[in-house]
């Protein structure tokens, strides 16, 4: 048991998958070509103003219903002062103190199994900055304002984290959830979805906070663990050494592997928010909200718990397959081609499939292995036609060229064999080539079985029905 | 044809669609005034001679098919502040002496789909904070009834241009007074209507939550008819109010018998010069005598407005003003040492000292600490002083009272202590912390300056307070005086 207890707050960015801006007309999509989907507004033109997508506030209210949040029947938004090139107008329109949700909560499954239920102060509308470019600019920066104005909320936790792993768990359970809503890509290499954490640590036992610093933009979730446990030892072995921790904003440098300073909080900006006079608050009625309710679909724990019971799977099996939304999808759709196979299902998505998936970097609704070619093999297993082992094969051969499982079966021959007389007559050979170690075995070598059944598989090109075989040739060795 | 100036607006728009002459005619009569009186007035800061003559052949070309709108061929002139497309917009501040904005103003497309012919760009204080056009860094506006004297700010250039009868109205904004005091200032008509009313799209920010754009003409109905015009709900401007525009220019001929008029008693208590005060009695006397009913109308909380509006307006200011940074448009200081440097030079030389001496102010009372005592509380103050006018308007039509303390002022008389300058607002900012429909009229002079009878209305009043204004301007004939020189 360490002697200090570490305290972790998450302030989770999403990006909200609007097609247009927050503020403005123009597009949100990724990788144009520098400032190519930046319009007046977005440049922070004299006399240019906002005007609220009405997308983003639906997409915000989802999420607070989705976290049985509060939703604010009057919110309000606020200019967040400071001078920045990426940043347009000298101002970042965002919500300050009337935010659109509040006080919401999300449950985490900790790694003893046990649940921990995780506060969400609150959630807010904001816009985005643009991206100062340094990279092939030699002697200047550049400035894309591509995404500058792309719609944000940003999710503020309780400091309810105990652990760098638990804050992970967190993350990935609201990177589940936004995509569940379909409010988020969650794609974070493209910074649509990441973090700022704030830890502190304190003397195991004892109620008061330590001072905190904060760790900006972290953008994977390998990177959210590592950097929160860097910082964790980093203020442990300071106040250790007799030092004493400041409260500061840090940078994770994922190249070292540590923290680094960017600023102090005496150097911290004073942003002088107040509401913004250019934008109306933001009124939401009982009406409204019980529309977007109703629009929610299944979420994940919900579905996850559905899952286990309907289909008879482990809680193990229901949480993998509910992580994400596509692939929950995609496992249902196999289910429903072949109902009676739920569990079979189940150990192929979460195995083979997700195997090949990963090893090819692609996803589940990429194509590549549609829900009803997949059941079209586990049919196949299902009445007998193959056995799980020839299985393998022929979903090596399926994902290579893209064929059925019927086409591959019948072009490789692979069909096992169920007939019985068929599997005898192999039988009778191995039998016959082998007559030292049939007479070993039957003066009681019995280990040698597993050799005989290893022969006939062998000889019947791995076709024999396993079941009949052992079966079969029980009785022929007796 | 040398007499085309003295035309008002509502019958150069007649005169036109009768033929009488051709907006070219019209247009060429008036730049050559513009350009006469430039050196004297400075009332402008671009004449775009060329576009504009091309604007008015088409004009014609429009009014000889029979197809043209309510001003096709009229001239008007729009204050600096409006983006114009391809012609350059300064804000009368360094800042901008060079940009150009690749978009039109909403009231800008709307008074051109309109069919008005725009002549130029007029002069006004720096970012439209001042009242006298001193602040302007392409140098002061002169009054046209005194060249000694100011023309009142923040529109002063467009309001010593429709003074002295070089364009028949011009647009203007209003956020503590600048249509309505430099509209008294030189004796012509000046409108502010309800905040909302019109859209702010493309009219630089000041103040985003006082700021409205309005009309200078010379007379209250020539105000309607623009105004029907520029009025209206705009997708672009949130804070426009999605409610149908009226006929104003219909509306203009009101009864105004049992018409119940408030004065404001706070209004003829701080500072007004007891000849400004006579000349407003004598208007008010006139209404009288039109069959209005006359009550004292006290607003309490109304004397906090200076206070409160030198709080809100510079907080919204250094907001507002913070996007001129010299990264992306406008001033840049040569070779800048790094990001910072960059800041503080290209700020430094492009905001003039009253511009920055508001942004310093409002930056002050936003910052951590000083939030509360000054922001939260001037606001709280504000709705004190819309609830106080919300009350009055249980009780009576309109409100009256002074514009202004005093008439037009010498240049350099207010400079060197910006509180008195500030105080020349006392009278306007009102209206534009509760966001109401408000106009200044002439009604009569002293020492041979004009002086202003200001006229308030509730939310969305503007018919209201355009025909209680139409009504002594068909009584009395102070709107018709020209200066001297100008006639």
């Amino acid at each position: 048991m360490s002697a200090w207890e570490s305290v972790i707050g998450l302030e989770i960015h999403a990006q909200l998958s609007t097609r247009s801006k927050i503020f403005s007309g123009a597009a949100t999509a990724y990788g144009a070509s520098p400032n190519a989907q930046a319009n007046l507004v977005d440049l922070g033109y004299p006399g240019v103003l906002p005007v609220l997508n009405a997308e983003a506030v639906r997409m915000a209210v989802k999420l607070g219903l989705a976290i049985n949040a509060r939703i604010a029947p009057h919110s309000v938004f606020a200019r967040k002062n400071y001078f920045y090139p990426d940043l347009p107008k000298g101002y970042q329109i965002s919500q300050y103190e009337l935010p659109i949700v509040a006080r919401g909560a999300l449950d985490i499954e900790l790694e003893d199994g046990s649940i921990k239920t995780i506060g969400i102060t609150r959630a807010h509308l904001e816009e985005d900055a643009g991206k100062s470019l340094h990279e092939g600019l030699p002697g200047v920066t550049g400035i894309d304002l591509n995404r500058a104005g792309t719609p944000l909320v940003e999710i503020v936790s309780e400091p309810d984290l105990r652990s760098a792993k638990q804050a992970v768990a967190y993350m990935k359970k609201v990177h589940t959830l936004v995509r569940y809503l379909e409010i988020c890509d969650g794609n974070m290499q493209e910074g649509s979805f990441r973090c700022d954490a704030n830890v502190s640590v304190r003397p195991a036992g004892t109620q008061k906070f330590g001072t905190r610093a904060e760790i900006k933009n972290l953008n994977s979730f390998r990177y959210i663990e590592r950097a929160i446990n860097f910082e964790i030892e980093r203020q442990i072995g300071l106040i250790e050494s007799g030092g004493k921790v400041v409260q500061e904003t840090r940078l994770y440098d994922p190249d070292k592997d540590e923290t680094r300073s960017m600023r102090s909080k005496e150097e911290a900006n004073d942003y002088r928010y107040f509401p913004d006079p250019d934008l109306l608050p933001v009124v939401l009625e009982e009406k409204f909200i019980e529309s977007v309710r109703a629009s929610l679909p299944e979420l994940p724990d919900q579905r996850c718990a559905r899952f286990a019971s309907q289909y008879a799977l482990s809680a193990y099996d229901a949480q993998v397959l509910t992580a994400s939304r596509e692939l929950a999808d995609y496992y249902e759709s196999v289910v429903r081609e072949l109902p009676q196979e739920p569990k079979l299902a189940a150990n192929w998505v979460m195995g083979d499939l997700a195997a090949a998936l990963n090893r090819e970097n692609l996803e589940v609704t990429g194509g590549k292995m549609p829900a009803a070619r997949l059941a079209g093999l586990l049919r196949r297993i299902s009445d007998q036609t193959i056995s799980g082992k020839i299985a393998k094969d022929v979903f090596a051969a399926m994902w290579s060229d893209g064929a059925s499982a019927d086409a591959v079966i019948e072009q490789q021959g692979l069909r096992q064999i169920t007939d019985a007389a068929a599997i005898e007559r192999v039988i009778d050979e191995v039998l016959a080539k082998n007559p030292a170690q049939l007479a070993d075995y039957r003066a009681g070598k019995d280990k040698l079985f597993g050799f005989f059944v290893g022969q006939v598989m062998k000889a019947s090109g791995g076709k024999a029905n396993p079941a009949q075989l052992n079966e079969l040739l029980l009785r022929k060795l007796k | 044809m040398s007499d085309l100036h003295t035309g008002t607006l509502t019958q150069l728009a007649a005169s036109l669609r009768a033929r009488k002459f051709s907006s070219v005619e019209l247009v060429t009569a008036l730049l050559a005034r513009i350009e006469r009186a430039q050196g004297t007035l400075n009332t402008f800061i671009s004449v775009t001679r060329e576009p504009a003559l091309a604007a008015a052949a088409a004009a014609d070309r429009a009014l000889a098919a029979g197809s043209a709108g309510a001003l096709t061929g009229v001239p008007i002139a729009h204050k600096d502040i409006f983006c114009t497309r391809g012609v350059r917009t300064t804000c009368g501040s360094r800042m901008l002496e060079n940009f150009v904005s690749p978009y039109d103003a909403t009231v800008v497309a709307k008074l051109g789909a309109a069919g008005a012919v725009m002549l130029g760009k007029t002069n006004m204080d720096e970012f439209a904070m001042g009242s006298s056009n001193e602040n302007s860094y392409f140098g002061p506006v002169r009054n046209p009834w005194n060249p000694e004297l100011v023309p009142g700010g923040s529109s002063g250039g467009s309001a010593a241009a429709v003074a002295a009868r070089l364009i028949p109205g011009a647009t203007g904004t209003d956020t503590g007074g600048s249509i309505r005091q430099p509209a008294a200032l030189c004796g012509i008509t000046g409108l502010k209507p309800t905040y909302g009313r019109v859209s702010r799209y493309g009219m630089i920010a000041f103040a985003s939550s006082l700021d409205q754009a309005g009309v200078l003409a010379a007379s209250a109905a020539d105000a309607a008819l623009m105004l029907r015009e520029m009025a209206g709900f705009d997708a672009n401007d949130s804070t426009s109010v999605d409610a149908p525009v009226p006929d104003y220019v219909a509306a203009l001929e009101q009864p105004l018998a049992g018409l119940k008029i408030g004065l404001l008693q706070e209004f003829f208590e701080q500072g007004l010069e007891q000849e400004n005060e006579q000349r407003v009695r004598e208007a008010l006397q006139v209404y009288e005598r039109l069959g209005a009913k006359l009550r004292v109308v006290s607003l309490p909380n109304l004397p906090l407005s200076v206070p409160v509006y030198y709080v809100v307006a510079p907080a919204e200011c250094s907001s507002n003003l913070a996007r001129f940074d010299g990264v992306r448009f406008g001033h840049r200081c040569e070779n800048p040492r790094d990001l910072t440097d960059l800041y503080r030079r290209s700020r430094g030389e492009g905001f003039g000292a009253e511009v920055k001496r508001r942004i310093m102010t409002g930056t002050y009372v936003l910052s951590a600490g000083y939030y509360d005592a000054y922001y939260l509380k001037a606001q709280r103050v504000r709705q004190l002083i819309s609830a106080d006018f919300t009350r009055a308007f249980q009780d009576v039509d309109v409100l009256m009272g002074p514009t202004t303390p005093t008439p037009a002022f010498a240049i350099g008389a207010k400079t060197a202590d910006p509180i008195t300058m500030y105080l020349n607002d006392i009278y306007t900012i009102g209206a534009n912390l509760a966001g109401l429909p408000a106009v200044s009229i002439p009604c009569g002079f002293v020492r041979e300056l004009p002086v202003g009878l200001q006229i308030v209305g509730p939310h969305f009043g503007e018919a209201r307070i355009l025909g209680a204004a139409h009504a002594l301007q068909r009584a009395t004939d102070w709107h018709t005086r020209i200066p001297a020189g100008y006639a």
